[in-house]
């Protein structure tokens, strides 16, 4: 309990102090990211035996605040805290202490910091107007990220997210009048007396956290906005803000719901998904600009994560595979995150020194900067789905949950998603690698700048080759519908 | 579903489903970023009545509703004071970016 309130309350606790210290907000990174990331690696540890959970000033439900965490949180808090650690260390090197001071190095630590606590009460919350709150803090500390590219981009972003958050509480308003809770638990005991309303409640809240997620259709708000802001801030952008809405998709209807989801609810989540993966994949393959290319790639990889729905949650014939597919999930999830924040990285360093971003400001770079580009390939390998990746791990339990349940085309899909990350993703590095001369760069502000990306990049492949032990995390708590399937708990 | 609003003052909730339904009209319609905004608000108001209209049951009133609301009126008034601040600076200085020229390539 006390480990669970301090991941979400230190972030909060760094962000007035980052208000406070004023010139030296900066340097607090060097505290917050060893500590957060340390908690986190001592909740993984501690939920690996037994989930951690209690309510806030020891109010039970439904007075209290509930917060737990599952295999899936810790895991994905976690994934989380090595990416903003990692992205807020190398923040330091871009609005860090050296630069000339300019109010940009003071707005952006304590957004930073919102967002790692938002992020990080999304995972833990257990009940859904929390969970509304906590989207809200992580929405205006993106858009404001997000405004520090383009205004414009971020101000489309915004209006995404106030639509997204009255339907959500739309939704929560139905689901509360129906069943007079919000807790998950709750909402998923009485359910079945109001199932007209609470579908209708849980359709407004899928509808508007899908355009916060920016699943296919609603995607449009995203490449612009991703593409566009510094390269740090697309990497938390697109690396954690756009998990956390999912993960409250998840939590609706795999844990208040269950039991309450139709055939075609499930398809539809599995066709969107879909349509994501291949639809992405095609516009990042015509992108010209570097980020924008990376941007469209966030849309492709993020359809992977609908695919949960019909491969853990429907079907008949799929009860033993469906854990794997939580875990597919998972592993998909924190592999993302590690991967295209590292890609992101890269690029912005990329575009620092080249003057260009887009492919043809690339040519020859990798023999100007071997470290970065080397840790641009690892990013890249991760998102393919090669081994010895998690991204690979992810595909792989993903192509089994698929066939073994029978529901081969999410297989070709999943297979042609890969294949096409693989062509978008090989003309940026050919290019790299392209000619024979070695082109005159803008020196780094830092030598050590290239070391973050590695990092991140390494990590994504460490997910891939240590994956035993994040499964059984992953897989550790899960809801009863994530393993036996949406349709066959009993309401 | 109307029965069961009807059990529970019903006159806020048909309210606030009108200023809904006013707002979304509003919201989708208006291109000007400030009358979206109000928009917004009002969608938020309608909500929030008719959040309000479920705690109301005969003889007496759900607390759990108005504590929801009254944090909700302030993540409201927050997302406003942010996307209005945002409005301004798009209106005064458009999508340049002073301060990062790297931004945006």
């Amino acid at each position: 309990m006390n480990l669970l309130f301090a991941l979400v309350a230190l972030p909060l606790l760094f962000m007035l102090a980052s208000l406070v210290a004023g010139r030296h907000g900066p340097r607090l990174i060097w505290l917050s990211a060893p500590l957060m990331t340390g908690l986190a690696v001592w909740l993984a540890i501690a939920v690996h035996t037994a989930p951690e959970g209690g309510a806030l000033g020891g109010w039970p439900v439904p007075l209290g605040i509930m917060l737990e965490a599952d295999g899936l949180a810790a895991a994905l808090m976690l994934a989380s805290a090595i990416t903003a650690a990692i992205t807020g260390l190398f923040a330091l090197g871009s609005y860090g202490t050296t630069r000339a001071e300019t109010t940009r190095s003071y707005t952006f630590w304590p957004l930073f910091y919102g967002l790692w606590a938002a992020v990080n009460a999304v995972l833990v919350s257990r009940d859904l107007f929390n969970l509304y709150v906590a989207i809200e803090l992580l929405s205006i500390c993106a858009v404001a990220l997000a405004a520090f590219g383009s205004r414009k981009a971020a101000m489309d972003y915004l209006m995404i997210a106030l639509a997204g958050s009255l339907a959500y509480l739309l939704g929560v308003v139905l689901i509360f009048a129906a069943v007079g809770t919000l807790d998950l638990s709750l909402i998923a005991e009485r359910a079945p007396e109001a199932r007209t309303s609470i579908l209708i409640g849980a359709a407004l809240i899928s509808a508007g956290l899908i355009a916060k997620t920016a699943l296919f259709p609603l995607h449009g708000w995203l490449p612009p906005a991703h593409g566009a802001a510094p390269p740090a801030v697309s990497a938390l952008l697109s690396a954690l803000v756009v998990k956390a809405s999912f993960v409250i998709l998840l939590r609706v209807w795999f844990e208040a719901l269950p039991g309450l989801t139709e055939q075609a609810i499930i398809t539809g989540f599995g066709v969107l998904g879909a349509a994501a993966i291949l639809y992405g994949s095609a516009l990042a393959l015509r992108q010209e600009g570097l980020k924008a290319l990376i941007a469209y790639s966030t849309v492709a990889q993020l359809g992977y994560l609908f695919l949960v729905f019909p491969l853990a949650g429907g079907g008949e014939a799929i009860t033993l595979w469906a854990a794997g597919a939580w875990g597919a999930m998972g592993f998909h999830a924190s592999a993302h995150m590690l991967a295209k924040a590292g890609l992101f990285l890269a690029a912005g360093l990329m575009i620092h020194a080249s003057g260009n971003g887009r492919m043809d400001g690339l040519t020859g770079l990798a023999r100007a900067m071997p470290v970065t580009t080397f840790a641009f390939a690892l990013c890249a390998v991760s998102l393919m789905g090669l081994p010895p990746s998690g991204g690979f791990m992810a595909k792989y339990l993903m192509l089994i949950a698929s066939l073994a349940s029978g529901q081969w085309p999410y297989a070709l899909v999943i297979i042609a998603g890969g294949l096409m990350a693989a062509a978008y993703l090989f003309r940026p590095l050919a290019r790299m690698f392209a000619g024979t001369e070695t082109p005159a760069i803008t020196p780094l502000a830092h030598g050590w700048l290239p070391l973050a990306p590695l990092a991140l990049a390494i990590a994504a492949m460490a997910l891939g080759l240590l994956s035993a032990a994040p499964y059984e995390l992953m897989v550790s708590g899960l809801p009863e519908a994530g393993e036996a399937g949406l349709e066959e708990v009993e309401p | 579903m109307m029965e069961f609003l009807a059990e529970r003052g019903s006159l806020f909730a048909l309210t606030g489903a009108a200023l809904i339904a006013l707002g979304f009209y509003g919201f989708i319609m208006r291109r000007a970023l400030i009358r979206r905004l109000i928009a917004f608000n009002v969608i938020g108001s309608g909500i929030f009545l008719l959040f309000g209209g479920t705690g109301y049951f005969g003889g007496g009133v759900d607390p759990v509703p108005q504590a929801l609301i009254i944090t909700g009126i302030v993540v409201a008034l927050a997302l406003t004071a942010f996307a209005a601040a945002l409005a301004v600076r798009l209106a005064r200085s458009g999508d340049d970016d002073d301060e990062n020229p790297e931004a945006g390539r």
